[in-house]
């Protein structure tokens, strides 16, 4: 049986003391110890950001790869091996900024990956700029005078585009995400954890006080996940507002927002129903009669 | 004088005429007659509209280009006499449809001999179909005129249409007989090129450089393919989705060149052979993940289908303007290995070679063509199967790992080469890192790690130098007076070109270069060093060989034929060329 410990590399983690990334590292451990996986078991492939450094503290099969391309490297070593546990972990700059294209499409693809993605608010490895979720107004190194898009909604895009497992952590509540990264491992599709992660160095607003002011968790709240309609009212009840309020109080919930049944990309290939590609034997491939059709 | 099998057909019309399956048809029941072909489709970038040709030069010998002279016109459209009447030869002939008004008042305008008037859509309607089976009856009338048995025809129209049913293939065959024998009893006598059937003993296939690589690939065990569909390079993704049960592969269509390479590398480290192909403005998006495979050493094959840049530059003709950009693609030093097939059996054995190399060497290989050679089909002996071995390289034994213990996966060694484990192996936990990193793979900044990892990597080209066998060819005599130096696709027009040279008792040689990185130093030296006089031949207009070339052997060749138009160079401008 595997401890916490199994799943540490011997390098100590490199975030602020304080970080929000800490809790999700336990989290992941966690589950992982939970459900009796040794750390040969499991790929993880980071992107690039605080988060991705994770890469080097989580000792299981890693892929440490580019700035936002963590979810095609993860879709294919799914399909490559799909007996394989995969878990994709990110920051919200690499997944809703530069790498969303590729998340839009894994979601409506179901292949059966775990997605973890750090949202912080804020880019916070190149120090301080705005991200795609970074709050309309907020002041931040790249928007001097207050940012002026709308921030991205992670849940409400992720229910509209097809995932079937969506979800949002806190990483100030360690029980709860762990509990969230096993349930969306166990889940057969793409599964989204929005994990809400203080940056204490460089967001100044989303604190862990913040958070505490606003959460409340969905379960609590009697929320059925396969209410389609109900987690996206719910979704929507982030605290999106056109100016920066701080004494402004809104619920923000956690938890399992909504869950489908949907038959995952890699099932409805025949070709993977008997062996995982990497199983297969590539000695003595006969193309005889594809030639012949040439002839 | 009776000219027996040596013709050159070229048929043009309008997108949507069906020039391609005309021309496909034609091609292939030469073929089942034991004669050799090399057929060349040209077409813009469009559905409808606008003008297609396509070529077939068929002979007893290899064709191993198309050319610049034709000996049979076939007009569906006034564009078609409008651009290519000058290549008619003097004796060559023009078929075209007489029931098109414009068309007909232009051909007779040109007064050209051996004009042969047919009334095509009057044949189609005839026979039941619609004006757009008229492509059949002008592939009958071509037969008819050169005196080539129906039966061909009649058997192949079965096979292309098939899909179709039943009502289409006979309404086909039924245009095509009355083709046949309007122009075979009408003016057959007068024209006198003349194809016949040969018995050859050795099965032979019609294929492209598209095709072969994408055979190559699955006898080379390639199990995951992804890619964005990118003329010229997109028949690949074809031709391996519709045998994806057959061989149990997976093919994946992304939403962009950048999630294609990162799946193929993705796939790779999860043990499983993989590649993508493209062309110029996808491998622009695949840079930064060509560095991904080198730093972590998870081999993948990329194949660029060039054509004309740059941007979106000329869709759907051809060029060789990406042979600098294949081999500095990405940001920093990493091993690479860059090949460049120059017929379609070349693209079979190296890009099984590349699959070779991207396991056993863990690094990004890279394949060269071009639209001319990736759409361009050529007559070649069925393909060797026995003689390939699959060569995985260093994997890890599960045995002999500590299960406690990270892998070592990137151990140095002497040929910088080391053991892999595959995710899920017990003990052979690792990390892929895009970061530098020990070799564990955990991220390392030391100045130390640094410098033995990166040196690690690197080596690798060289020890692989031996694995690539022919980096070079040479055709021809040597000490040849001249040496023409070409790689890729012009390596046909050349060889066409040495044969007419040659049987004007001219001494000519070909050097073609295969591999560019590692890039065969001695080899081009040696046998530069003796040239006598030396001509570069490339379709671009940099010269990159050319430069590589100064670059690695200080030779500077001086000589050059460049080509830059979006169209293969022809044999005909070589000879000119050689001849003053």
């Amino acid at each position: 049986m595997s401890t916490g410990k199994d799943f540490e590399t011997g390098q100590f983690p490199t975030w602020c003391p304080g970080c929000g990334d800490f809790g999700i590292w336990t989290a992941l451990k966690n589950a992982f110890v939970e459900q009796g996986l040794a750390p040969y078991q499991i790929c993880v492939v980071f992107g690039i950001g605080c988060s991705g450094n994770m890469a080097s503290f989580l000792n299981v099969y890693g892929f440490h790869g580019l700035h936002g391309r963590s979810i095609p490297v993860a879709t294919a070593i799914k399909l490559a091996n799909h007996k394989l546990p995969v878990v994709a972990v990110g920051g919200d700059g690499d997944g809703y900024g530069i790498g969303l294209g590729h998340l839009i499409h894994a979601m409506r693809r179901n292949v059966d990956i775990t997605y973890v993605v750090h949202n912080n608010q804020i880019y916070g490895l190149t120090k301080g700029q705005t991200s795609p979720t970074t709050e309309h107004g907020v002041v931040t190194k790249s928007t001097p005078f207050g940012a002026i898009e709308m921030p991205i909604n992670p849940i409400a895009l992720a229910i509209d585009t097809g995932a079937t497992y969506v979800a949002r952590g806190f990483s100030g509540n360690v029980k709860q995400l762990t509990e969230l990264i096993i349930g969306a491992m166990k889940h057969k599709g793409f599964a989204l954890i929005d994990v809400m992660q203080p940056c204490i160095t460089f967001n100044h607003l989303n604190t862990f006080h913040w958070f505490y002011q606003r959460i409340y968790e969905l379960d609590k709240e009697g929320h059925n996940p396969v209410d389609k309609a109900k987690a996206w009212a719910r979704a929507m009840e982030w605290p999106t507002q056109l100016s920066v309020d701080e004494n402004r109080i809104d619920k923000i919930f956690t938890g399992l927002f909504y869950q489908e049944y949907r038959a995952t990309y890699e099932s409805q290939l025949p070709q993977l129903q008997n062996q995982a590609l990497v199983e297969q034997s590539i000695d003595d491939i006969n193309i005889q009669p594809l030639l012949e059709k040439l002839a | 004088m009776i000219k027996i099998n040596r013709l050159n057909w070229k048929i043009g019309g309008e997108a949507g005429y069906g020039i391609l399956s005309a021309g496909e048809i034609f091609a292939y029941a030469c073929l089942h007659g034991g004669l050799e072909t090399f057929a060349y489709l040209e077409y813009p970038s469009l559905i409808r509209g606008g003008h297609n040709t396509y070529q077939v030069w068929v002979r007893e010998d290899n064709v191993q280009s198309h050319s610049s002279h034709i000996d049979l016109l076939v007009a569906l459209n006034k564009e078609t006499i409008e651009k290519h009447l000058h290549e008619l030869v003097p004796d060559g002939g023009l078929i075209y449809d007489e029931n098109d008004n414009t068309l007909r008042e232009y051909a007779c305008a040109t007064r050209q001999k051996n004009c042969f008037a047919v009334p095509m859509a009057d044949l189609a309607k005839q026979a039941g179909g619609q004006k757009v089976i008229r492509n059949m009856v002008a592939v009958g009338s071509s037969f008819g005129l050169i005196n080539y048995p129906y039966n061909y025809l009649f058997d192949l129209i079965a096979r292309f249409f098939e899909k179709k049913g039943s009502k289409i293939i006979e309404l086909n065959q039924l245009a095509a007989k009355a083709g046949y024998d309007y122009v075979n009893h009408k003016y057959s006598s007068q024209f006198e090129y003349k194809l016949k059937v040969r018995r050859i003993n050795n099965p032979k296939i019609l294929i492209n450089g598209n095709e072969a690589i994408a055979l190559g690939a699955i006898k080379a065990g390639m199990k995951f393919y992804a890619a964005y569909p990118m003329t010229p390079a997109t028949s690949i993704l074809h031709y391996l989705v519709a045998q994806e049960r057959n061989y149990n592969l997976v093919v994946k269509q992304t939403e962009d060149e950048i999630a294609a390479i990162n799946m193929i590398v993705g796939a790779s480290f999860a043990g499983v052979r993989s590649m993508t192909a493209t062309s110029g403005g996808g491998f622009s998006l695949m840079t930064e993940a060509l560095g991904l495979s080198g730093m972590t050493e998870c081999g993948t094959v990329v194949v660029i289908a060039q054509r004309p840049g740059p941007a979106t530059g000329l869709p759907t003709w051809t060029e060789q303007g990406d042979l600098r950009f294949a081999l500095h693609a990405g940001q920093g030093d990493f091993p690479r290995v860059v090949l460049a097939p120059g017929d379609p059996e070349e693209c079979y054995e190296l890009t099984f070679l590349a699959h070779n190399i991207a396991d056993k060497y863990q690094l990004p290989v890279i394949i060269l063509t071009d639209k001319y050679l990736a759409e361009a089909r050529q007559t070649v002996p069925l393909f060797n199967q026995d003689s390939l071995r699959i060569d995985r390289g260093e994997l890890a034994d599960t045995n002999r790992l500590a299960v406690d213990a990270r892998f070592v996966r990137y151990a140095v060694t002497m040929s910088g080469v080391s053991s892999r484990s595959l995710p899920g192996q017990a003990g052979g936990i690792f990390t892929a890192n895009s970061d530098e990193h020990d070799d564990t793979g955990l991220a390392n900044e030391e100045a130390k790690v640094r410098t033995i990892q990166l040196e690690k990597r690197m080596k690798k080209i060289q020890s692989l130098r031996a694995y690539i066998k022919e980096p070079i060819k040479l055709y021809g005599l040597e000490g040849a007076d001249i040496t023409l130096v070409g790689w890729g696709s012009t390596k046909g027009p050349i060889l066409e070109a040495i044969k007419a040279l040659t049987g004007e008792g001219k001494q000519v040689n070909f050097l073609q270069v295969r591999c560019f990185e590692p890039f065969p130093v001695k080899e081009v030296d040696s046998v530069l060093r003796q040239a006598k006089q030396r001509i570069l031949i490339e379709n671009n207009y940099s010269g990159q060989l050319g430069g590589l070339i100064r670059e690695k052997t200080g030779i500077d060749i001086a000589e050059k034929i460049l080509k830059y138009d979006g169209r293969p160079i022809n044999p005909e401008e070589i000879i000119n060329y050689v001849n003053g």
